[in-house]
């Protein structure tokens, strides 16, 4: 900082909480409207301190659904469930098959390489939402509806992580790979005891930007799963708020919406040196 | 560049790379190659056979008031959520850039939202605005202004760039801020030191300095807006009222779920593929630009 008046550095941080205050207002209603009853709800102004049913309704939320007659009556603790097996096979899967395509793009030469990279540098920038019909399409073919595999694997298919992994390689003195191979190392064996290894970081950085990515996902579950067992908690949360909303039970929704939020806030939060790399580096 | 060391073999490789292409080819270039397709076809309302039309769908599309209005709510939406939400990024960073100590405690406040999905994010502002219970619309309403947006498509609209836009903020403010921090110091304080005011610096140094990051954050803002947005304007509005908020994704799936128009999505689809075809070339543009600064 150049100049050193103390009204300047108090407006600086003047400014900066109400950047907070208006980031954390939606989601402070939010955690009020979960701890408070339906009828402080629908009775407006709500409260601005939480209420006592906390336990209450975040018990309903989990295990037992809204009540009977407001909308969708699923557990969330299931969806949740869901979420984290589709986010965590989508981030684990597409960590392998870029580590794997990357470390063959940097170290070999082989027939059809400009080939195979041009094809996978294509699929970049593309989100499933382009294709989304003759995706789908795709997937009912398979059989794979209200299934694992089908949420999972459609979402595989982007070149982001092998691009940031064929970076990274690309930095690494060759004088390793030529010490490994006068050693009579084997190229799998230099991928698992070197390769893997030195990427650790870039691992970790990419695994939160691919777990919210993935966590996060809406339209796609959404088309993919008419079995209420299938649902994952973000996209589910529409069903619950019926189209007459009036009859949503408020506090029920409001708790899951802080049961949806709470993973990937953690996951950002407890990672947050890993979450910075990996979107500054990875998300281009 | 290249590796000047490498293994030998061939088997081996095309073995690695062979999960990556075969994803790819499943469903990516499949489903790009059937939209495509089926964007020349179209289907009759019984779905028992399709008839080839040429580009008639294209024509019609190019010609439908709605895909046309369409059109001209993406370009409004896309460029109100990537304006304010990178003003406001770009302020909050400017901010935190000042400080010498306190920087990191404000970067953990204001980053986590970036974890919050779009829908999400959508069904927190739908709460603070639902025409009956909801605190913004309560208070608007003692003020004398009457809030409905499942009625008024302007109110509609604001809502979902609001949404859209709070969600966004922390992802361009960490953007800004690494942009700001990498700025040397004594150029500003060069600066100073010759007699400019913060503004003058803020302008003529700071501003150019960050053009570069600026420029690849529009380009990513577009595309969230495009794209990601969907499950905000699903859990607001679902495209209303009188297809207000439709922006084009939404219609993509609107006419290929809901109304089984499948020649006419198609279409479409084709025609979101050429415009990220053409924002993916421009951002390539910009990184090779990037390597010199």
């Amino acid at each position: 900082m150049v100049e050193k008046k103390k009204s300047g550095y108090w407006l600086t941080h003047l400014g900066l909480i109400l950047g907070v205050l208006f980031i954390f207002f939606p989601v402070w209603l939010t955690f009020v409207a979960s701890t408070v009853t339906q009828d402080a709800i629908i009775y407006p102004p709500l409260p601005m301190l939480p209420g006592t049913e906390f336990f209450e309704n975040y018990a309903n939320a989990l295990f037992r659904g809204s009540p009977e007659g407001y909308g969708a009556k699923v557990p969330v603790i299931k969806m949740m469930m869901n979420s984290a097996i589709m986010a965590i096979g989508i981030t684990v899967g597409k960590i392998i098959i870029s580590l794997l395509s990357a470390f063959a793009f940097v170290y070999f030469r082989f027939p059809f390489r400009n080939l195979c990279f041009w094809l996978i540098f294509i699929t970049l920038m593309l989100p499933v939402e382009v294709r989304i019909v003759p995706t789908y399409e795709v997937v009912a073919n398979l059989n794979l509806l209200n299934s694992y595999t089908g949420l999972i694997f459609p979402l595989i298919a982007s070149a982001t992580a092998t691009f940031l992994f064929r970076q990274f390689f690309m930095t690494i003195p060759d004088e390793m790979v030529e010490a490994a191979r006068m050693d009579g190392c084997s190229p799998m064996r230099f991928f698992f005891d070197i390769l893997v290894p030195i990427s650790k970081t870039n691992i970790a950085a990419l695994f939160v930007i691919l777990f919210i990515f993935g966590w996060n996902q809406y339209l796609w579950p959404l088309l993919m799963t008419t079995d209420p067992d299938m649902r994952t908690i973000v996209m589910a949360i529409d069903s619950m708020i019926p189209t007459g909303d009036d009859y949503a039970h408020w506090p029920t929704v409001m708790a899951t919406a802080m049961l949806a939020m709470v993973p990937p806030v953690i996951v950002v939060i407890s990672m947050q040196k890993f979450f910075v790399k990996g979107l500054l580096e990875s998300d281009k | 560049m290249e590796k000047r060391v490498f293994f030998k073999g061939w088997w081996l490789p095309a073995l690695l790379v062979a999960p990556q292409l075969l994803i790819s080819f499943v469903f990516f270039f499949y489903p790009s190659g059937q939209a495509i397709w089926n964007s020349l076809f179209l289907p009759d309302p019984f779905g028992l056979k399709t008839e080839f039309v040429g580009l008639d769908n294209f024509r019609f599309l190019l010609s439908d008031p709605y895909y046309l209005a369409s059109f001209k709510t993406t370009v409004i939406f896309s460029t109100a959520v990537s304006v304010s939400s990178m003003a406001l990024g770009l302020y909050l960073a400017a901010l935190a850039d000042r400080l010498i100590k306190g920087a990191g405690v404000y970067q953990t406040l204001l980053i986590w939202p970036y974890a919050i999905a779009p829908a999400i994010a959508g069904v927190l502002w739908l709460f603070m605005f639902n025409g009956n219970i909801g605190l913004a619309s309560y208070y608007l309403k003692a003020l004398g202004y009457e809030w409905n947006h499942t009625l008024k498509g302007d109110q509609a609209m604001f809502l979902v760039i609001l949404a859209s836009s709070w969600g966004r903020i922390s992802y361009n403010f960490l953007f800004f801020l690494a942009g700001l921090q990498a700025i040397p110091k004594s150029i500003i304080e060069a600066a100073a030191i010759d007699g400019a005011s913060f503004w003058k610096r803020f302008g003529t140094i700071v501003i150019p300095l960050l053009s570069p990051i600026t420029f690849f954050l529009l380009v990513v803002n577009v595309v969230y807006a495009f794209f990601d947005t969907f499950g905000v304007i699903h859990t607001i509005t679902s495209g209303g009222p009188e297809q207000s908020t439709t922006i084009l994704v939404y219609k993509v799936f609107s006419d290929g779920f809901v109304s089984q128009d499948l020649g006419s999505s198609a279409a479409q689809s084709v025609i979101l593929l050429v415009l990220v075809g053409i924002l993916t070339v421009i951002q390539f543009k910009y990184i090779e630009r990037k390597v010199h600064y």
